[in-house]
């Protein structure tokens, strides 16, 4: 009886997770001929050429950069979060969350009207007699996007981590002469880094992936790797070489994710492969 | 003086954080030409974003979809979540690793899959098609909601109702199922965010004059700046945080609550950050 | 008068993955009877409840109810009911809905629901409680409704799995002699599980000693405390000394470097046997009056009586109970009578 209620997810997970991943898999590895279609590494081989490199490359670099600003950014945030700066933690955290609450494209697309020509960044540049800068559709705004909309993913692992260590390590290795920078390298910052490693991964993983972002913020200049997949579905048509960059997506994010993990050094309770 | 720094930190933070949000509801209620300018207070946008036909249809779309498949998946899920619980070993690991995957793939993998499988299957893309990649990516959540749930609970509740002469299926449907309400709802929220906000999977598997709101403000945004979308954002971040506020004091209550009856501790929450905050 | 056999387990034996719970059990409990099974911690008198309300099957063996077998029926259709070892309420359910939940599965009359749960909670001294969260409740009150919920369906036999393990020691007792009480009222037979032995002696009919899966002795609480079959059992009922000795012949033990006489006979000559002897069974004396002596090294003051640790002048120490005490490092005597020496075949190890 208990074993029936897992029979419609099972049947589900099968057609719309299992199956749809195999047909990713089998488009990656086949190419179209005539009458049919046929094995090939055709796909992977053609995502080695340098303008595709290029593409991936730059994407590594915005994800890259955008995870360091959020881990600059947020971690000392987290720390004077999970401190005890602020009397009410709890608001302070709700207040941190709520804009995460707005539709994530509301959230991208308001940064368009901070941005652009006649924005208020402008206004405001203008207002105070300073020259006008032109940031929108550059790596910069795409940089800016990323770090506005994943800092939050950064911030609330750390911050749970952190308010978890116990008080008593933090008193116990000032009272062994630890000074308070001491302190912070030898046993707050190891102790947090569990925190910061599924942080980077939070951040990164939706970074390197993201098309939206560079899409609006980077006016479609500034192709990413993202959108070089959205194009191969929805405009080039061409499914097989679409199919082949997700692999390889897939295959990078796994990567970096088993890196982290090994940092980690601590079993997590969600198995990856 | 140090935590005066501190603080200004935090707030500095929040002002980047808030600072969009603020700009674009302020520019809702701007009257102004030129958008950098403030050209008196009109309420002309929200008027005009009513009369839109597009973004309506979309808005309603919207809900429906988010409605019908939070509901779905929490049935689906909560079943599901009861099954692998009660299921031991390798069975149990493989469907909780295949259930983390729409969750750690990136989004538009996922998409793309589906994409792909409703192509293979010559299905027609529109509301079916989306209605039925939203259960795929909400279904996982739920069940993450609803475990941790089923795991506090006391493991002899299940037996006490059989003990008291009820069936498996009558144990199952007034103890099991009111026991871990909490964690079904939360899911289903849960759920329902995650639908509303999803703009990717979206994007990829919908079709025929189907449009929710994010693929509307997408098109519209890539056209540039448009004060309807300033108002709808308005509208849309005031709704939220009613919402939230609600949940929030729903959430205490039941904390206080548990902790009265000296319960065991909350597990995380399914990691997504606007829920893992408490 | 003998009353009939209510439940009865024959051969019964129960393995989770080929580890042993349970082996071969055989157990008859008359009805109206106050039994209770007693054992250290993993011996399987959870699983022998389990086994008899239904929540799992016998590897071997058969249950019987009533003279009939029960192997196949499902746990909703016996006519027994449990209290949880941690009482397992429902918290989405005030304490009236809980103590009504089994009546409203039997779709009784809301009027008769009302009126045999206020007469349950009457009985567990809960009036004015039928609104209040359970959750809520101090452990003694939940105690009480799961007790009340399980009652309010007049089991033939009520299956009480350390109820009152979670419970401060005055409300232990109080606990124990209301539960005493309402077995008595109700007439409805009663299987017990505790781990403590006090509470076993003092409210049973019948004590059931348990240990590895096995059942050691059955018996009453007299028989359970004077007569141990074995130094287990001896050892379990009540800390006891417990040394190694050899039997000369009838009457006539050997052990701590003397002879002594006893009450036994029917061993081996020169048989080797465990020697029981309670601390409250040796008394202080002046050593050149008694065989046995020895030096004290520790003295403790546990309220009624003195716990003193004697080590004699082979190695061997001593529990003594007595209301009187020697300071640590005084030779004392300590002497027994040949009553109190109780001699046990060696458990195989
Ligand atoms: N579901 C199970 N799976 C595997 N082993 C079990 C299971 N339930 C009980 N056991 C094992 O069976 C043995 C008997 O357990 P049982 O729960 O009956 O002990 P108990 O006498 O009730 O102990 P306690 O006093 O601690 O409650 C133990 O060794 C236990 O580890
Ligand atoms: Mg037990």
């Amino acid at each position: 009886m208990k074993r029936l209620s897992l029979t419609p997810y099972v049947i589900w997970m099968v057609l719309f997770t299992v199956v749809p991943m195999l047909l990713v898999l089998y488009y990656a590895f086949t190419v179209p001929t005539e009458g049919g279609t046929t094995w090939s590494l055709e796909n992977f081989t053609r995502f080695f050429q340098p303008i595709y490199l290029r593409v991936f490359i730059r994407s590594l670099n915005l994800a890259v950069i955008s995870t360091l600003i959020c881990l600059l950014l947020g971690y000392p945030a987290a720390m004077i979060m999970a401190g005890n700066a602020f009397k009410r933690k709890h608001v302070i955290m709700l207040l941190f969350v709520v804009p995460m609450w707005m539709n994530f494209l509301l959230r991208t697309y308001a940064w368009l009207t901070i941005l652009e020509r006649n924005g208020f960044l402008n206004s405001l540049l203008t207002f105070f007699s300073l020259p006008r800068v032109n940031i929108l559709y550059t790596n910069g705004a795409v940089v800016l996007g990323m770090v506005y909309n994943f800092l939050p993913f950064m911030v609330l692992p750390i911050y749970s981590v952190l308010s978890k260590i116990d008080k008593g390590v933090v008193e116990a290795a000032g009272d062994l002469g630890a000074n308070p920078f001491q302190v912070f390298i030898k046993v707050i910052l190891p102790l947090s880094l569990p925190g910061v490693v599924s942080g980077i991964t939070m951040v990164f993983m939706p970074a390197m992936t993201t098309f939206v972002i560079s899409r609006l913020l980077g006016g479609g200049q500034f192709t990413l790797i993202g959108n070089l997949i959205e194009q191969q579905f929805l405009v080039v048509g061409d499914w097989g070489f679409g199919s082949a960059i997700s692999v390889v997506m897939i295959v990078v994010i796994l990567l970096s994710m088993a890196v982290m993990s090994f940092f980690e050094g601590e079993e997590k309770d969600v198995a990856l492969w | 003086m140090v935590r005066w720094l501190k603080r200004s930190y935090i707030y500095l933070i929040f002002a980047f954080l808030y600072l969009p949000i603020a700009v674009l509801m302020v520019y809702s209620l701007n009257d102004a030409r030129s958008r950098g300018m403030w050209g008196g207070f009109t309420l002309r946008w929200y008027v005009e974003l009513f009369q839109d036909r597009t973004i309506m249809n979309s808005l309603y779309a919207t809900l429906i979809i988010g409605v019908s498949s939070a509901l779905i998946a929490t049935v689906i899920g909560t079943m599901a979540a009861i099954g692998i619980h009660n299921t031991r070993g390798v069975p149990k690991k493989l469907i909780m690793n295949v259930t983390y995957l729409p969750v750690l793939n990136p989004e538009i993998v996922t998409a793309i899959s589906l994409m792909l499988l409703f192509v293979f299957s010559r299905m027609r893309f529109g509301y079916i098609t989306l209605l039925l990649s939203h259960i795929t990516f909400n279904v996982p959540y739920v069940i993450l909601s609803v475990l941790p749930k089923l795991r506090q609970l006391n493991k002899h509740l299940y037996e006490a109702a059989l003990d008291l002469g009820c069936t498996p299926l009558q144990a199952l449907w007034k103890v099991i199922i009111p026991e871990i309400m909490p964690g079904i709802i939360t899911g289903l929220l849960l759920a329902f965010t995650l639908s509303i906000d999803d703009f990717v999977v979206s994007f990829f598997t919908t079709g025929s004059g189907v449009s929710t709101l994010s693929i509307t403000v997408y098109s519209m945004a890539r056209r540039g700046i448009n004060p309807k979308i300033n108002a709808l954002s308005t509208i849309m971040f005031t709704f939220v945080l009613a919402l939230l506020i609600i949940v929030n004091v729903r959430q205490a209550r039941e904390e206080r609550k548990e902790r009265n009856g000296r319960r065991v501790p909350k597990k995380d929450s399914p990691y997504d950050p606007r829920f893992g905050s408490a | 008068m003998v009353s009939e056999i209510i439940v009865q387990l024959k051969g019964v034996s129960k393995y989770y993955d080929d580890t042993p719970a349970l082996t071969d059990v055989d157990l008859y409990i008359r009805k109206n009877e106050f039994v209770t099974l007693l054992g250290p911690s993993g011996c399987g008198k959870t699983t022998m409840l389990r086994l008899i309300g239904g929540f799992e099957k016998p590897d071997t063996g058969t249950i019987t109810f009533n003279g009939q077998d029960i192997g196949n029926v499902p746990s909703h259709k016996r006519k027994v009911n449990t209290v949880f070892q941690r009482y397992a309420l429902f918290s989405h359910l005030n304490v009236f809905e809980n103590i009504a939940f089994g009546l409203r599965i039997k779709k009784m009359k809301e009027s008769v629901i009302r009126e045999k749960v206020s007469r349950m909670l009457e009985l567990v001294n809960l009036q004015g409680y039928e609104k209040r969260d359970v959750n809520s409740l101090s452990g003694g009150q939940q105690q009480r409704v799961a007790i009340a919920r399980a009652l309010v369906n007049e089991p033939d036999v009520l299956l009480l799995d350390e109820p009152l393990a979670a419970l401060d020691l005055k409300l232990r007792k109080e606990m124990q002699h209301e539960l005493k009480n309402m077995q008595r009222q109700l007439g409805i037979t009663f299987l017990f599980v505790t781990h403590d032995q006090e509470e076993a002696l003092s409210m049973s009919d019948t004590v059931v000693v348990m240990k590895d899966g096995e059942i050691q002795q059955i018996g009453t609480p007299e028989m359970i405390y004077n007569e141990p079959v074995n130094a287990f059992v001896a050892d379990f009922i009540g800390e006891s000394n417990i040394v190694d000795g050899i039997m000369r012949q009838d009457y006539l033990v050997e052990f701590a470097g003397n002879l002594f006489e006893c009450a036994d006979s029917g061993f081996a000559r020169d048989e080797l046997v465990d020697v029981v002897i309670r601390p409250e069974d040796l008394a202080l004396m002046p050593p050149d009056q008694a065989k046995l002596k020895g030096v004290v090294r520790s003295v403790n003051f546990l309220g009624v009586h003195y716990e003193m640790i004697v080590e004699g002048a082979d190695g061997t120490e001593w529990l003594v109970h007595s209301t009187l005490m020697e300071p640590v490092g005084t030779m004392v005597g300590l002497g027994l009578e040949p009553m109190d020496i109780h001699i046990m075949k060696k458990v195989r190890a």
